[in-house]
């Protein structure tokens, strides 16, 4: 069917957004560094290496359990530096409001994302304010951009260059559950949850798991289109495969049981918190246990490694012992979670 | 969920696969059903666990995925009437009509909303009175029933703005036109939703005529594997019969209350079934008494000349007759981002499932 509109899907973060990505934006703003379409764009400057990234925060509702935008808004753009390998320095800081919307809101909000700020130690630099009629936009939309320096030897984490057979796969935690909090959040649904969003910035975590090794060969953070978004950006068009162990991956049981009654893949829902690495095999544990003693890593495990066979395709090895594919989520499943 | 994982328990599904193994000795071909079946099976890579000469083919229970493209293009042209909220439960959104698909339309600025209950609907519908609230009833035994709570709801609340347009079946008649036509199946891995709604005396006639198993079975593994088990041995002994192996949920006569609601608002009438043609009394349509609720008697619209299915064969694949990898366009013309046929729409359908999950046979 030849599309004449923009859908809800194609912000997913999925097969839609990256089609967009590829047959629109590369179409048009194709260059060398926009091609590697990493988390972050790596940016030679004089005798630096930068990372730069932008992200825009559209959540609804814009307070849900554990969070607010405001909290989004400095994570999403802190890990995409942190998960490129890069230290984050600074952040602009684009608001665009509704006429009519609470002051007193708007000033929680700023508030939270200069606390977090000041906890991911970065600094907002600049920023912008537009408003616009009533009903034009919903509450608050924020952009933020960053910048953060990248050391000469984690230049190749974006691209995954160095990742061989037997390296391991890790995850900082339990997956799913920023996206089934903010769902439970709207009350079309009319469920009384326990979850709570797991937005967290995490250079922090990511220092931790580099005072350990410098083997750490590839990062993302696991957001829209949850961890097999990730993975399968891992595999896909390369030389070797994925095998996930359902079991090893970190499910909250309340997460798994909203997932069932919607109908929902947890490895598919959006995370706000979740670094997935490619570590060397010799370093893996000691890099897990590190992490299991920060607070954003207390779940951490390892959840699979990277085969020889396979290759360009990721499997799971099934929690009763079969196995299938891994696949990517396609169309909108909940649109505006971050 | 520690409910649940008992079920999904790995030394269960190990020791059920060893005796699946020890006691088939004969090629099987096991149908299942129902959509939540095949979903469950590939989501847990079942097909990987079982001895080759057990073939599993999915069925035609995936309501999206038989029903016909022309009711598409009637919600469409209801969607499109300007005082018009069309509400359905998200899994028809993306289902290609002849020429669009509710997405499309509701990209496009036509009121078109998701909603997970009839009750929603009925809200909607409240909240709106100038408006005309629309609501999408699909599906077999286990959605019939709150679409018929619906209209009774709307008629004691006396809305005058909400009406069902009804593609609702029920899944016997299916079940015995692909025996008739000769479709391969050995077995029945029978609805677990339906039959908790139905009972079980709907399937009787399955064993008696045709001399076909049918298992009731749950959606967890090892509920599934332990169907698949009983009719195995029903299968190697030559004594087919109706069984429940999914007696926590399903009692033999069913929710009579349910049935009685259903009964109360819905009768059958001939439909047509995508794969299968026209079955007799397959289908419900809305009773007389609250035809002021029926979209189809209500709204006059003008819909477009239905469009044929073209190198798309879900009718082919809902009949088991060909896995969805058999098809041309699967894969490449059809995924679930841009898909050709209901089947590869639709969280049940069996080109989806096989899509997004592959599990290896």
């Amino acid at each position: 069917m030849k599309r004449e509109n923009i859908l809800l899907g194609h912000g997913s973060g999925g097969k839609l957004s990256h089609d967009l990505i590829d047959k629109l934006f590369m179409k048009y703003f194709d260059n060398e560094i926009l091609a590697s379409q990493g988390d972050s764009s790596i940016l030679e400057v004089g005798s630096q290496t930068l990372s730069f990234t932008t992200d825009s925060f559209v959540v609804s509702p814009i307070f849900f359990p554990n969070g607010n935008i405001g909290n989004l808004a400095i994570a999403g753009t802190v890990n995409d530096l942190a998960v490129s390998g890069a230290k984050p320095l600074y952040l602009s800081a684009g608001f665009i409001l509704e006429e009519g919307f609470s002051l007193s809101e708007l000033e929680i909000i700023v508030k939270t994302m200069a606390e977090d700020a000041k906890k991911a130690g970065v600094k907002i630099v600049t920023g912008d304010t537009k408003v616009v009629e009533r009903g034009h936009a919903d509450k608050i939309f924020i952009n933020t951009s960053g910048i953060g320096i990248l050391a000469e030897n984690r230049k190749g984490i974006s691209s995954g260059e160095d990742i061989r057979v037997g390296d391991k796969i890790i995850i900082n935690g339990a997956v799913g559950d920023h996206g089934m909090a903010v769902m439970a959040a709207r009350n079309e649904l009319k469920i009384n949850s326990e979850i709570k969003s797991d937005c967290a910035p995490l250079n922090g975590l990511i220092d931790v798991a580099f005072e350990v090794t410098d083997k750490i060969k590839f990062m993302r953070d696991a957001t829209r289109g949850g961890l097999s978004s990730v993975l399968t950006e891992l595999f896909e068009r390369k030389s070797f495969g994925v095998e996930i162990m359902e079991e090893a991956v970190p499910v909250h049981d309340n997460v798994s049981g909203m997932c069932e009654l919607l109908g929902f893949d947890p490895f598919q829902v959006a995370n706000e918190g979740k670094v997935v690495m490619v570590v060397d095999a010799d370093a893996a544990e000691d890099v897990v246990a590190a992490m299991q003693k920060h607070k954003y890593g207390k779940e951490a495990a390892i959840i699979g490694e990277i085969t020889g066979t396979h290759a360009g395709k990721g499997w799971i090895i099934t929690s009763i012992g079969g196995k299938r594919v891994i696949d990517m989520l396609s169309g909108e499943q909940l649109p505006r979670i971050c | 969920m520690k409910y649940s994982s008992e079920y999904r328990n790995k030394e269960k599904v190990k020791i059920l696969v060893e005796k699946i193994k020890s006691v088939s000795s004969k090629p099987i071909t096991i149908m299942e059903v129902c959509g939540g079946h095949t979903m469950s099976i590939q989501k847990y890579g079942i097909p990987s666990l079982l001895p080759e000469n057990i073939n599993l083919i999915s069925g035609p229970g995936c309501p999206v995925c038989v029903t016909d493209r022309k009711y598409i293009d009637q919600s469409i042209a209801y969607a499109r009437l300007d005082d018009v909220i069309l509400t359905t439960y998200g899994d028809l959104i993306r289902v290609p009509g002849s020429s669009s698909s509710l997405e499309n339309e509701r990209a496009k600025g036509h009121d078109i909303r998701i909603v997970y209950s009839v009750l929603d609907a009925i809200k909607i519908a409240e909240e709106n009175p100038e408006k005309k609230i629309i609501f999408l009833g699909i599906g077999f035994e286990t959605t019939t029933p709150s679409s018929a709570v619906g209209i009774i709801t709307a008629k004691q609340k006396g809305l005058d703005n909400f009406y069902v347009y009804s593609a609702h079946k029920i899944m016997p008649p299916a079940m015995s036109a692909l025996i008739d036509e000769d479709v391969k199946i050995d077995a029945y891995l029978g609805p677990g939703h339906v039959t908790a709604i139905s009972g079980i005396s709907i399937f009787d006639f399955i064993p008696e005529k045709y001399g076909l198993g049918v298992v009731i079975s749950g959606f967890e593994p090892v509920d599934i594997l332990g169907a698949i088990l009983l009719l195995v041995e029903q299968y190697e002994k030559g004594k087919p019969a109706v069984d429940i192996h999914y007696k926590r949920m399903v009692k033999p006569e069913g929710n009579i209350v349910a049935q009685q609601t259903v009964n109360k608002v819905f009768e059958l009438r001939d439909d047509w079934w995508r794969g299968l043609g026209v079955l007799p009394e397959s289908g419900l349509a809305i009773r007389k008494e609250f035809s002021k609720y029926d979209a189809e008697k209500v709204f006059e619209v003008e819909v477009e000349p239905t469009k044929k299915d073209g190198a798309c064969i879900c009718g082919t694949v809902l009949k088991g007759v060909a896995k969805p990898f058999e098809c041309k366009l699967f894969g490449k013309a059809c995924t679930p981002m841009d898909p050709v046929g209901p089947c590869m729409v639709s969280s049940e359908g069996a080109c989806h499932a096989y899509y997004k999950y592959q599990s290896l046979n």
